[in-house]
C-alpha cells in the first residue's frame, strides 16, 4: 500500500468511523462485519465494494487493519466522486469529499462530511456519528435508531458543544428525539413510525427485536432529552455488540451493564444535544445512574467502595489509565470510594468517553458532587449558557458557571484544604516558623522594637543579669534591699520608654546604659536598665530574662527605679550606701522640727550640697513627705558615713582607676561598681540595721522614692546629683538626732567625693555612648548591606 | 523549585521520576539513585526506634556542588526523593517539608485510586500536575529553565 495522506476532516472522519468499527475496542482491526455494511451504506455497488476491499489489502490481510480501513475509506470516497478506482488514485484525487455512507449513518455522515469539510473541528459530531460501543452487553431494543436517523437528517444536532459550527445543521428538534426515545420505553421494535430504515440498520433491527433483556430495562427510563444523533447510534453499537454478544448469553451478562450501557447511550444522547453543557447529568441519566448505584449499593446515602467501582467500571472496557483518570476526577473527597454524586460523575464522564469526548483535566462544574443543602438548590443541568464545547471536548466547560452553588465552588478549595490539612504526623514546622518569626522581629525597624514584647538580649547584658540574680540573692536576708534590688529589674522588665529605645536595638549597650544613667535623667536611668533587659532578649540566646522580681506595689516600681537612679548616679558606695540604706534606716515618722536640722547643715557644705538644700527646702513646702525624706537623708548619710567611709573611699579609688581602662572594662566597672553599689547597699542596710535605728518597713522607703522621683522627674541632669545627696541626706535623716555633727562633715566629704565621682563617670558615660552610638550605625549599615547582598545571591 | 522529584518504591525501584532537562537527565537519575543509599542510612540508624518515632521527613541526605538532595520516606517505606537547585538560597527547610508533604498527600490520593496498582508506575494526571506545579516555580525564579516533561510516557 502507499502511503496515505489525509487532511484533517478526513482523517478525523475516518477515525470516528474506524472507532466505529470497532467493536472490539481493539484500535486496530476494524470488524469484517462492520465495515461490510458500512461499505454497503456507501451505496456502491457490490463489485465496486469487492474492489475496494482488495485494493486496501484486506483481502489479503483478512482484516480491516487501521491503514486498511483508510484507504478503503477513501476509495469509497474516489468511487462516490466517480473517479476510476486505482491504487494510486488514493492520493491523487484531490479535493475529495468524504465518503458517504447510505441510510440513518449516510445521512448523519454526510452532515458530517459537510462538517467536517466546513469546520474540522467538529468533535462533537465525532460523538454523533460514532458513539463507541459500550462494551457491555447492552441490549438495546432501540434499533429504531435507524428510524430516527432519518427524521435526524432535518433536526441536526450533531455539535452539542459547537453550536457556532455547522450552521447546515438545524437545531435539534425535541420531536424528533421525543419520538425517538419514546421507542425505547416502548420495548422497541414495536413501535417504528419511522420506517425505510436503511438496509445498513435493518439487520440490527432484527437483532434487537431478539433482546429482550434490555428492553425491559430501557423501560424503566423516561424519554431522554432531544438527542437525535446519540440514540440511534446509542442503540446501534449496543445493538451491534448484542449481535456479538448473543454468543455469550446476553442473560448471563448483569444488568449492570445493560443498564449501563442503554445509560451511556442515553447520556451521550444527553450530551450531545444540549448545547450549553455537554457534561450536564439529564434527568434521564441522572436516575439511570441512581438506579446503577443502587445495584451495588443499594443504600443510595452510603458508599461504593473503591474495588466495586473498579469492577463496574473496568467492564466498559475503557484503558486502565482513563479508568483511573476519571476516578481521580470523579472521586472528590479522596476517600477511596464514591458516594451517589461522586459514582453519577464518574458514570457520565465513562458515558462521554466512551462516545469519544476526551476527559476533561478538571471535574467539570456540572458533575462536582453537590453538598447535601444544595441538592435542591443546584440543578444537574443548571449551565446556562455554558457553550463550553466551542472547541475541543476535552475542555472542561467553563468552572465559573453563576449558577454553579458557591459550596460546590468551594469544595475544591476545601478539598485542598483538607488534603494540607490532613498531613501526616509530622514535625510541624512551627520552630522554624517561630524562628522566622523572630528573624522578622529582629531586623524590623529597630526604634519600634519597643512594642515587642520579645525579650531582647545583649551578650553583656547577660552579666549584668547575672549581676542583679546576684544582688537579688545576696540581698535576700535583707528584705528592704531586696524589693530595692528587685525593684530595677522589674522596671527594666515593664517599661519600654522611647528614649533609649535605640539601645534597645544595639545589642551591645548593656553597661553604655548603665552609665548612661548617669548623666541621663534617673528617670532614664531606670529605661535605660529596662532596655538593657529588653536587649537581652534579642540576643542570640533568645531567652526570655529572669522573670521580674515580684514588685511589692505599683507605686514601687517607680521608686524602685528612682532607687537604681539614686545608685548608679551616686557613684560612691557611701551615697549609694546611704541611699540604699535608705529603705532599711526609714525611721520613724521624722519630725518636722527635724527638717529644718538637715536643712541648715546643708548650706554650710559645699556648692553642691547647697544647690541640694535649696532644692530640698524647696521641695520641702511642696511635698509634705517631704520632710520626712529629708530627714531620713540626713540620717542614713550620717549612718552611712559612718559606716561607709571605707567603702566610700574605695569607690572614688576604684573608680579612677577604672577610668583610665578602656571602654570596655569601663563598661564593665561600671557595672562593677552598680554591682559594689549594690551589694554595699545590701552590707550597708545590714549594717544599718545591726547598728542604727532600726530601719522603718518599706513603705517609709517607698514615700521616699515616690518623692524623690516627683521631685527628679521635674528637674533636669543636673539635680541627679542633687537628688542622689539629697537623698543621701534624708536617709541620713533619722541619724540627725544622733550624731549631726560628725554625720555632716562626713557627708559633706562623701558628697564631695561623689560629686567628683560622678562628673568622672558622666563623661565616661558620654564617651561610652558615643561608642555605642557608633557602634550601632555601623550594625545598621551592615544589616542594610546584607540586605542588599542577599537578593542576588538569591537568584 | 524543585529540579528533579522522584518517587521510590519499597523495593528501591522507580515509581516516578521527573526532572527539570536543563541538561542530561540522567544526571538527575544517578543522583536518585545514589541518594537511595544515604536514605538506607538514614533509616538505618533511626531503626533502632518504633517506626512511630521515625521521622518522616529526613532533610538534606547529601549536597553537591550544583545541587542538594532532600529524603523523605513513608510509613511504607516509600521514598521521596528531591533534587533542588543550590543557588536557590531562598528555600528553606519548612518549604521542603511542605512540598514533601504535597508529594505525600498526592501519593496518598493516586494510592487510593481504585485502578491504579501498587507497584504500577504512577501515570496520573493529577499527580503529575502538582509536581509540576513544584517544579514550575524554578521559571518564576530563573528563566533559563523549562518545565520537564514526563521521563516515562
Amino acid at each position: 500500500m502507499e502511503g496515505l495522506t489525509l487532511s484533517d476532516a478526513e482523517q478525523k472522519y475516518y477515525s470516528d468511523l474506524f472507532s466505529y468499527c470497532d467493536i472490539e475496542s481493539t484500535k486496530k482491526v476494524a470488524a469484517n462485519g462492520r465495515v461490510l455494511e458500512l461499505f454497503r451504506a456507501a451505496q456502491l455497488p457490490n463489485d465496486v465494494v469487492l474492489q475496494i476491499m482488495e485494493l486496501c489489502g484486506a483481502t489479503r490481510l483478512g482484516y480491516f487493519g487501521r491503514s486498511q480501513f483508510y484507504i478503503a475509506l477513501k476509495l469509497v470516497a474516489v468511487a462516490q466522486s466517480g473517479f476510476p478506482l486505482r491504487v494510486e488514485s488514493i492520493n491523487t484525487v484531490k479535493d475529495l469529499p468524504l465518503p458517504r455512507f447510505v441510510a440513518s449513518k449516510n445521512e448523519q455522515e454526510s452532515r458530517h462530511a459537510a462538517s467536517y469539510s466546513s469546520d474540522s473541528e467538529n468533535q462533537g459530531s465525532y460523538s454523533g456519528v460514532i458513539p463507541p460501543p459500550p462494551g457491555r452487553g447492552q441490549v438495546k431494543k432501540g434499533s429504531v435508531s435507524h428510524d430516527t436517523v432519518q427524521p435526524r437528517t432535518s433536526a441536526d444536532q450533531q455539535e452539542p458543544a459547537s453550536p457556532v459550527v455547522s450552521p447546515q445543521q438545524s437545531p435539534p428538534t425535541s420531536p424528533h428525539t421525543w419520538r425517538k426515545h419514546s421507542r425505547h420505553p416502548s420495548g422497541g421494535n414495536s413501535e417504528r413510525p419511522l420506517a425505510g430504515p436503511g438496509p445498513f440498520w435493518s439487520p440490527f433491527g432484527e437483532a434487537q427485536s431478539g433482546s429482550s433483556a434490555g428492553d425491559t430495562v430501557w423501560s424503566g427510563h423516561s424519554p431522554p432529552p432531544p438527542q437525535e444523533t446519540w440514540v440511534s447510534f446509542a442503540d446501534t453499537p449496543p445493538t451491534s455488540t448484542l449481535l456479538t454478544m448473543h454468543p455469550a448469553s446476553v442473560q448471563d451478562q448483569t444488568t449492570v451493564r445493560t443498564v449501563a450501557s442503554a445509560t451511556t447511550a442515553n447520556e451521550i444522547r444527553r450530551q450531545s444535544s444540549s448545547y450549553d453543557d455537554p457534561w450536564k447529568i439529564t434527568d434521564e441519566q441522572r436516575q439511570y445512574y441512581v438506579n446503577q448505584f443502587k445495584t451495588i449499593q443499594p443504600d443510595l446515602n452510603g458508599f461504593i467502595p473503591g474495588s466495586a467501582a473498579k469492577e463496574f467500571f473496568t467492564k466498559s472496557k475503557l484503558p486502565i489509565l482513563e479508568l483511573s483518570h476519571i476516578w481521580e476526577l470523579s472521586d472528590f473527597d479522596k476517600d477511596g470510594a464514591l458516594t451517589l454524586d461522586e459514582f453519577c460523575a464518574a458514570f457520565h464522564l465513562v458515558v462521554a468517553r466512551k462516545n469519544g469526548y476526551d476527559l476533561p483535566e478538571k471535574l467539570p462544574e456540572s458533575l462536582m458532587p453537590k453538598l447535601i443543602d444544595l441538592e435542591d438548590s443546584a440543578d444537574v443541568g443548571d449551565q446556562p449558557g455554558e457553550v463550553g464545547y466551542s472547541g475541543s471536548p476535552a475542555e472542561a466547560p467553563p468552572s465559573k458557571s453563576p449558577s454553579m452553588p458557591s459550596l460546590n465552588q468551594t469544595w475544591p478549595e476545601l478539598n485542598q484544604s483538607s488534603e494540607q490539612w490532613e498531613t501526616f504526623s509530622e514535625r510541624s514546622s512551627s520552630s522554624q516558623t517561630l524562628t522566622q518569626f523572630d528573624s522578622n522581629i529582629a531586623p524590623a525597624d529597630p526604634d519600634t522594637a519597643i512594642v515587642h514584647p520579645v525579650p531582647i538580649r545583649m551578650t553583656p547584658s547577660k552579666i549584668h543579669m547575672q549581676e542583679m540574680e546576684l544582688k537579688r540573692t545576696g540581698s535576700d536576708h535583707t528584705n528592704p534591699t531586696s524589693p530595692l534590688l528587685v525593684k530595677p529589674s522589674d522596671l527594666s522588665e515593664e517599661s519600654k520608654i522611647n528614649s533609649s529605645v535605640k539601645f534597645a536595638s544595639g545589642n551591645t549597650v548593656d553597661g553604655y546604659s548603665s552609665s548612661d544613667s548617669f548623666t541621663s535623667d534617673p528617670e532614664q536611668i531606670g529605661n535605660n536598665v529596662t532596655h538593657q533587659r529588653s536587649h537581652s532578649g534579642t540576643s542570640p540566646d533568645n531567652t526570655a530574662p529572669p522573670p521580674p522580681p515580684p514588685r511589692p506595689q505599683p507605686s514601687h516600681s517607680r521608686s524602685s527605679s528612682l532607687d537604681m537612679n539614686r545608685t548608679f548616679a551616686v557613684t560612691t558606695g557611701q551615697q549609694q550606701a546611704g541611699v540604699v540604706a535608705h529603705p532599711p534606716a526609714v525611721p520613724p515618722r521624722p519630725q518636722p522640727s527635724q527638717a529644718p536640722g538637715p536643712i541648715v547643715h546643708r548650706p554650710v557644705d559645699a556648692d553642691g550640697l547647697i544647690t541640694h538644700t535649696s532644692t530640698s527646702p524647696q521641695q520641702i513646702p511642696e511635698q509634705p513627705n517631704f520632710a520626712d525624706f529629708s530627714q531620713f537623708e540626713v540620717f542614713a548619710a550620717s549612718n552611712v558615713n559612718e559606716e561607709q567611709d571605707d567603702e566610700a573611699e574605695k569607690h572614688p579609688e576604684v573608680l579612677p582607676v577604672e577610668k583610665a581602662s578602656d571602654p570596655a572594662s569601663s563598661l564593665r566597672v561600671a557595672k562593677t561598681d552598680s554591682k559594689i553599689e549594690e551589694k554595699t547597699a545590701a552590707s550597708v542596710p545590714a549594717n544599718v540595721s545591726k547598728g542604727t535605728t532600726p530601719l522603718a518597713p518599706p513603705p517609709k522607703p517607698v514615700r521616699r522614692r515616690l518623692k524623690s522621683e516627683d521631685e527628679l522627674r521635674p528637674e533636669v541632669d543636673e539635680h541627679t546629683q542633687k537628688t542622689g545627696v539629697l537623698a543621701a541626706v534624708l536617709a541620713s535623716q533619722p541619724s540627725i538626732p544622733r550624731s549631726v555633727g560628725k554625720d555632716k562633715k562626713a557627708i559633706q566629704a562623701s558628697i564631695r567625693r561623689n560629686k567628683e565621682t560622678n562628673t568622672v563617670l558622666a563623661r565616661l558615660n558620654s564617651e561610652l555612648q558615643q561608642q555605642l552610638k557608633d557602634v550601632l550605625e555601623e550594625r545598621i549599615s551592615l544589616e542594610v548591606q546584607l540586605e542588599q547582598l542577599r537578593p542576588f545571591s538569591h537568584l | 523549585m524543585a529540579v528533579c522529584v522522584a518517587v521510590i518504591a519499597k523495593e528501591n525501584y522507580p515509581l516516578y521520576i521527573r526532572s527539570i532537562p536543563t541538561e542530561n537527565e540522567l544526571k538527575f537519575h544517578y543522583m536518585v539513585h545514589t541518594s537511595l543509599d544515604v536514605v538506607d542510612e538514614k533509616i538505618s540508624a533511626m531503626g533502632k526506634a518504633l517506626v512511630d518515632q521515625r521521622e518522616l521527613y529526613l532533610g538534606l541526605l547529601y549536597p553537591t556542588e550544583d545541587y542538594k538532595v532532600y529524603g523523605y520516606v513513608t510509613n511504607s517505606k516509600v521514598k521521596f526523593v528531591m533534587v533542588v537547585d543550590s543557588s536557590n538560597t531562598a528555600l528553606r527547610d519548612n518549604e521542603i517539608r511542605s512540598m514533601f508533604r504535597k508529594l505525600h498527600n498526592s501519593y496518598t490520593d493516586v494510592m487510593c485510586n481504585p485502578f491504579y496498582n501498587p507497584g504500577d508506575r504512577i501515570q496520573s494526571r493529577a499527580f503529575d500536575s502538582m509536581v509540576t506545579s513544584m517544579m514550575i516555580q524554578v521559571l518564576s525564579r530563573a528563566p533559563c529553565c523549562r518545565a520537564g516533561e514526563a521521563l516515562w510516557a
